[in-house]
């Protein structure tokens, strides 16, 4: 075979033999560079394959001479994380509402870590202003329907309303309509005393034995859990319903709906999910955005 | 080293038998790791089966795509653990077939959503995103509210699933389509069979809000709202590698 091989005259390179038409294909070699990457390559991963987890036995796998474990190692930076963050806190955990909103560097800290927990927890139902969606409430300036000092606040984070924890706080209006508590007649005139408490002006253009037997109706019916004078029960959680904020709706159409189908809103139970801790500062991230509104 | 190659490629044999043995070096490294598949997938003694009904949402979640935007798989990583909760664990994919893990997050991931959220709020959140999250670029599922849920061939949907390792009973096969009504009417006289069959833990609920009809909304939701909750292995500390 020696004998065969021949040297191109133009390049200096020796030819395959082949030839085509008088063309004569070159055996050039392959170029140093790319020897060098691909040796270098082979060693890397060779030496990888030794340090790390990685070829699989007949019982278990080779574990690696570096001993590293993702499990280990995110286990180790979420401990970490929360030593950094220990400073602060033990104080969230240990001090009383009071002390801590009266406290401006902490609060600083409420404020930037209780955003992004908001953000990832609340922000979906009440928006990532606070300012509630159709369905879910304003969290900032409308009034709480189950008090707003802070035990309470953190008790309704902490339980949810009509939520999956056992101890959570139960509300729910009752389907007046579809269930037959009340004729059409009826809710007519209830509606129509109801969207006269929060717009005393629509009352001129209403029937005045209406409005009355709508009120009589109210006394019966809703004072139960709204209270007589129709501003809302912090032991019912039934909602004010002479301001101007509505869970659902305050147009006629929207509290008729809720009048004859009933609303039982749920707000998820979040003991279990979120730490003590995150509930006490989202607590007072919530009272802050209140308390800096008002 | 170089002569070899020349002299290979001057034997047809040889050098297909070259190729068939150089080409199984890379199947064989995947193929391995299958056979201690045991060590590496936990022990979870509490998991439960997806139900019927969440069988046919999950089935809904995958004819929609949502798998195109949202993973189910919560990576070892600080970031992640912190905003999602525990890093998944394979055990907790062993009932699902395909896996939905997904690659790609367009929208967050949902391997720990079940019960996060109210069943009203994906309700309204699935009929139209914007409704409740102005800023959101998901599309709208309108049609999930209207379409009738098809319960009819969901035993058939189980058996499939129990031919593949998922351990649902002749009982459970038998009263698929009954235990999807069942699961969103908790009125109903159905619903107490779900519990039975299915644990207590399950979600019986009135998914989209209605009990007058099972849509494919019922189904969506109940599937959303048991992701990350068929077993609390995640929750348990979990041991080192040996």
């Amino acid at each position: 075979m020696a004998g065969l091989i021949e040297r191109d005259k133009v390049s200096g390179q020796t030819t395959t033999g082949h030839e085509w038409n008088g063309i004569k294909e070159l055996n050039t070699p392959v170029p140093r560079l790319l020897w060098a990457f691909l040796i270098t390559a082979t060693i890397f991963s060779v030496t990888w394959t030794v340090l790390m987890p990685s070829w699989p036995g007949i019982n278990g796998y080779f574990r690696g001479l570096l001993g590293v474990d993702q499990r280990v190692a995110v286990t180790r930076s979420v401990t970490e994380a929360a030593a950094e963050r220990e400073s602060w806190t033990s104080r969230i955990d240990s001090e009383d509402f009071a002390t801590i909103q009266a406290d401006t560097e902490l609060m600083a800290i409420v404020r930037e870590t209780g955003a992004a927990l908001f953000g990832d927890n609340c922000a979906a139902c009440h928006g990532t202003n606070a300012r509630g969606t159709p369905g879910f409430p304003n969290l900032v300036a409308a009034p709480t329907m189950w008090g707003d000092d802070p035990e309470t606040v953190a008790e309704t984070i902490r339980v949810g309303i009509n939520g999956t924890s056992p101890e959570t706080r139960y509300a729910q209006m009752l389907a007046f309509g579809r269930d037959h508590m009340l004729e059409r007649a009826d809710i007519d005139a209830v509606v129509s005393y109801v969207e006269t408490l929060s717009q005393p002006e629509l009352a001129a253009g209403m029937d005045a034995d209406t409005l009355a037997y709508g009120a009589e109706v109210f006394a019966a019916n809703c004072a139960g859990c709204h209270g007589e004078d129709a501003r809302g029960m912090t032991e019912t959680g039934a909602p004010n319903l002479t301001d101007q904020y509505w869970t659902y709706g305050g147009d006629r159409a929207t509290i008729r709906h809720s009048v004859y189908y009933g609303r039982a809103g749920t707000m998820p139970s979040w003991e279990g999910r979120l730490s003590p801790t995150h509930i006490k500062l989202l607590t007072l991230y919530v009272l802050d955005l209140r308390a800096n509104e008002q | 080293m170089f002569g070899l190659h020349y002299n290979l490629e001057r034997s047809a044999v040889g050098l297909v038998a070259f190729i068939v043995l150089v080409a199984s070096i890379g199947g064989l490294i995947e193929i391995a790791p299958l056979f201690t598949i045991n060590e590496t997938v936990e022990e979870a003694p509490d998991m439960r089966v997806y139900t019927p009904l969440e069988v046919a949402g999950r089935n809904i979640y995958i004819r929609e795509g949502c798998y195109a935007c949202h993973s189910q798989m919560i990576r070892t990583l600080r970031d992640e653990v912190e905003r999602y909760g525990p890093y998944s664990l394979a055990v907790e994919s062993s009932y699902d077939h395909p896996q939905l893990w997904g690659s790609k997050r367009t929208g967050p991931d949902l391997a720990r959503l079940g019960n996060k959220y109210s069943d009203a709020w994906h309700t309204i959140h699935l009929n139209n995103p914007r409704d409740v999250v102005p800023e959101s670029k998901m599309p709208a599922y309108r049609w999930l509210l209207r379409e009738q849920l098809h319960t009819d061939d969901l035993g058939e949907h189980l058996a499939a699933l129990r031919a593949v390792g998922v351990p649902y009973t002749d009982e459970q096969i038998a009263n698929a389509p009954l235990d999807a009504y069942g699961q969103a009417n908790p009125d109903s006289a159905a619903a107490g069979g779900v519990a039975e069959r299915y644990g207590d833990a399950t979600n019986i609920r009135l998914f989209d809000g209605e009990a007058t009809r099972l849509t494919d909304m019922d189904a969506l939701v109940a599937y959303l709202q048991v992701l990350g909750n068929l077993t609390d292995a995640a929750h348990q500390p979990q041991p080192e590698a040996e």
